[in-house]
């Protein structure tokens, strides 16, 4: 007897070794070295320049004129447009799916996440095709639609699945009660469904918001290379061999994701339950 | 209770002819009832009755496949609920949870518009939609926060609820709108016996003190007996019996409703003549009437109504076989030939005593004998057909397991693909009035017997008819036999409807 609990034991904390090692090679070490390079100089010492120097202008310019504050902002205000589009889209497919009386509501579901199994690079260079068949490919003032379009239709299925799995969770009841008490139906999403929705739309921003900060590839895709997203700039200075600066800036990054995702209530212990650990 | 010189404005709600299907399947069946202004009234019956979707077209959330809904005398069948004049409290609460205490009591009130007559600038009368002012709003919150005992719980949030509490919050939610019904949808299953006991005198007072229309629903017979003014027994879809609970308990309609409230012994016995019942092999004194001469009918006896003699002076003597104390009383099985009956006394007999009993001409109720399908206990042969009500039918066996076929040894595969052998298996099998038929060449049907009774039923006669080993068969004819007639009974396969024994003792 004793035996056999000992080794249900053993197996509980076995399971967990795999994931402890993956997590400190790939996240915890990675991280490490990123601190280190952004606080030592080229010959390893300790130092506060990086940082300063990032935050300082260049030629005259103060920092608020410098390219990579520019940058930070048109990355800021792509990745904003392209959540909210997402939003816009995703609520009333996840909604609408959520409700229907169909009885193969995953087979709809699937429309929109199959395309998902295709090869990300593989869909970003079709609708660059697209755009340059349509005539708005590459060209002036059409550069960052072209990027906010890449976004949306890549990150789209990241932010209906979360939604829909809240709104699919709603018991019905609160619906019924709502109505029950006096509000026709428009107000009784407003106040009922809306926000006990909140958790997967916090779920789906976050999911579309942090990676459309980064993810360079659909920009310097969708744009020739034209339009420069924080993603890019990391990218630039660690191909230039600014290892220290690159570092730097991801810590940056790394901060304002973190913020964003407390202010937004990322870090709830509710919404964690309702949303965050859904799987596509 | 239905006095039509009672005027019809005191009927607050009323369902005239109102039925409703569900994909085909009728789940609430042509029902007829009113309800009084200020009255306490329940539905009750077992789950499935229709007793919740009855209620749910009262709150608006399903429209009725036909038939009228009339509030206060106006047709509200298709009205949306938001529209209605009637808040609901769940099964479930359904609190928001998003919303605390006050939130959720204040979210009927913060929608409420109330008409307002203004002058505008250049004179003229408007009529205006307002908002309540937030202080109204607070004070009816509090106010309705102190009827159910929860003054001080409005920052609350509601998951940190007990049951009891979030039951009572669900009422403060819905009655301080002030609605002129208040429907309640089994509110307290939830709760454990003891909390149950004591919501059903508050909510009793409550209703007392708020005067409003309470409708109830329930498959909880004493709750409904403690609470109403007024029951309504349901059972598959149609109302059984609309009374007081005295008149409910006491003269129970029918089998069903003896059955369902309080204990009951059913027999099935016949009436010789008005005042006269037979059963258990044994006349008895009784005060009803009214029925044909020798129509079997259904006899309840309560336990309590059961007398215990010496052997010599009861109607039927028996030797008591089991004797369980109850609390306030004793609960005996007494054995009288055939039958077991059931006996509740405060004074107990040995267990392997002879006594007699006898009953009260009160304390018998006589009702007419309901017939919806004939159902015997029958035997599937070795040739896969079944045995039953001393006879011999072809059936379809595959109907015991979806999906099954026969192969060709007669063996059953199911559709797993496991192959069974069906000889002596037990089964239920019901055959419905319609589908007997009659013929007069002997050799043709699956049992004989004789026609005992028939009955002219506007439409058609119904006969039963009493094979060699006393086993009824009754079924519908529009053609005339004669009583006494030796007759054969047929059954088409398909008719005969077969379900395992097994399954009903697991349900």
């Amino acid at each position: 007897m004793a035996k056999s609990r000992l080794k249900l034991r053993f197996s509980r904390k076995l399971l967990a070794i795999p994931y402890a090692v993956f997590l400190a090679i790939f996240v915890v070490i990675p991280l490490l070295i990123i601190v280190y390079y952004a606080f030592t100089d080229a010959d390893g010492a300790f130092t506060w320049d990086n940082i300063r120097i990032f935050f300082s202008g260049s030629g005259g310019d103060s920092f608020f004129q410098t390219a990579r504050f520019k940058t930070f902002v048109q990355s800021f205000f792509i990745s904003l447009t392209s959540t909210l589009v997402c939003l816009l889209i995703a609520y009333p497919v996840a909604y609408i799916i959520a409700n229907c009386k169909l009885k193969n509501k995953m087979g709809l579901l699937l429309l929109f996440i199959v395309p998902m199994w295709v090869n990300f690079v593989l869909r970003i260079n079709a609708l660059k095709e697209l755009l340059d068949w349509i005539g708005i490919y590459n060209k002036p003032g059409w550069n960052i639609f072209n990027t906010v379009l890449g976004m949306v239709y890549d990150f789209l299925p990241f932010m209906i699945m979360p939604i829909y799995t809240t709104i699919i969770k709603i018991d019905k009841h609160y619906l019924e009660a709502a109505k029950d008490l006096g509000a026709p139906p428009a107000k009784a999403f407003l106040k009922v469904t809306l926000p006990l929705s909140k958790a997967g739309i916090m779920s789906g921003v976050s999911m579309v918001f942090l990676p459309s900060m980064t993810n360079y590839v659909v920009s310097n895709y969708m744009t020739y290379n034209h339009t420069k997203i924080v993603g890019s700039l990391i990218d630039d200075f660690f191909k230039n061999d600014l290892w220290n600066m690159g570092s730097v800036t991801a810590l940056i990054l790394l901060t304002l994701m973190f913020v964003i995702t407390w202010v937004t209530g990322g870090f709830d212990a509710e919404s964690e339950v309702n949303a965050r650990g859904t799987t596509l | 209770m239905e006095t039509k010189k009672e005027k019809k404005s005191n009927h607050i709600i009323e369902l005239v002819n109102v039925s409703k299907e569900f994909d085909g399947v009728t789940v609430v069946e042509n029902i007829n009832f009113y309800v009084r202004k200020g009255e306490f009234v329940t539905f009750l019956g077992p789950s499935g009755c229709g007793k919740t979707t009855t209620l749910r077209m009262i709150a608006g959330f399903e429209i009725p496949t036909s038939g009228k809904i009339l509030l206060n005398g106006e047709d509200i069948s298709v009205l949306p609920p938001n529209r209605r004049p009637v808040n609901t409290v769940f099964q479930k609460y359904a609190l928001f949870p998003h919303l605390n205490v006050f939130e959720n009591v204040a979210f009927g009130l913060k929608l409420k518009r109330v008409e307002t007559t203004i002058v505008d600038k250049k004179g003229r009368t408007k009529i205006k939609y307002k908002k309540l002012p937030k202080e109204i709003i607070a004070e009816k919150v509090n106010k309705a926060l102190e009827i159910v005992d929860l003054a001080g719980f409005e920052k609350r949030s509601i998951s940190t609820l007990s049951g009891g509490q979030q039951q009572r919050i669900a009422i403060a939610r819905a009655i301080v709108n002030e609605p002129e019904i208040l429907l309640l949808d089994e509110p307290l299953g939830a709760l454990d016996l003891k909390m149950r006991k004591e919501m059903q005198l508050e909510l009793k007072a409550m209703h007392k003190r708020l005067g409003i229309t309470f409708i109830y629903v329930t498959h909880d017979q004493e709750e409904a007996l403690t609470m109403s003014d007024t029951i309504v027994v349901m059972s598959d879809g149609s109302i059984q019996q609309i009374g007081t609970p005295e008149s409910i308990y006491n003269e129970p309609k029918n089998t069903f409703v003896a059955d369902f409230i309080g204990e009951s012994n059913i027999f099935t016995g016949v009436m010789p003549k008005d005042g006269q019942v037979r059963f258990c092999g044994k006349a008895f004194t009784c005060l009803d009437g009214g029925f044909e001469k020798d129509e079997p009918v259904d006899v309840v006896v309560r336990p309590e109504d059961v007398i215990i003699t010496d052997p010599e002076s009861g109607t039927l003597k028996g030797k008591v076989t089991s004797v369980v104390f109850k609390g306030i009383h004793y609960q005996i099985l007494v054995q009288c030939g055939r039958y077991e009956i059931e006996i509740q006394s405060t004074s107990a007999p040995q267990v392997g005593e002879k006594v007699g009993l006898c009953v009260n001409p009160d304390g018998i109720h006589v009702m007419k004998k309901i017939f919806r399908v004939n159902k015997f206990s029958g035997v599937i042969t070795k040739r896969n057909t079944v045995e039953f009500g001393d006879g011999e039918f072809e059936c379809d066996v595959t109907q015991l397991y979806p999906g099954s076929h026969l192969d060709e040894e007669g063996y059953l595969i199911t559709a797993k693909g496991e192959k069974l052998d069906l000889t002596d298996t037990e089964v239920n099998v019901e055959v419905g009035l319609h589908d007997i038929t009659m013929s007069d060449n002997l050799d043709e049907g699956g049992a004989r017997g004789n026609i005992i009774s028939l009955i002219y039923k506007s439409e058609y006669y119904r006969y039963i008819v009493r094979t060699e080993n006393e086993e009824d068969y009754v079924l519908a004819c529009e053609d005339l036999w004669n009583e006494n007639d030796l007759v054969s009974l047929s059954i088409p396969k398909d008719k005969i409807r077969l379900t395992l024994k097994i399954a009903e003792g697991t349900k």
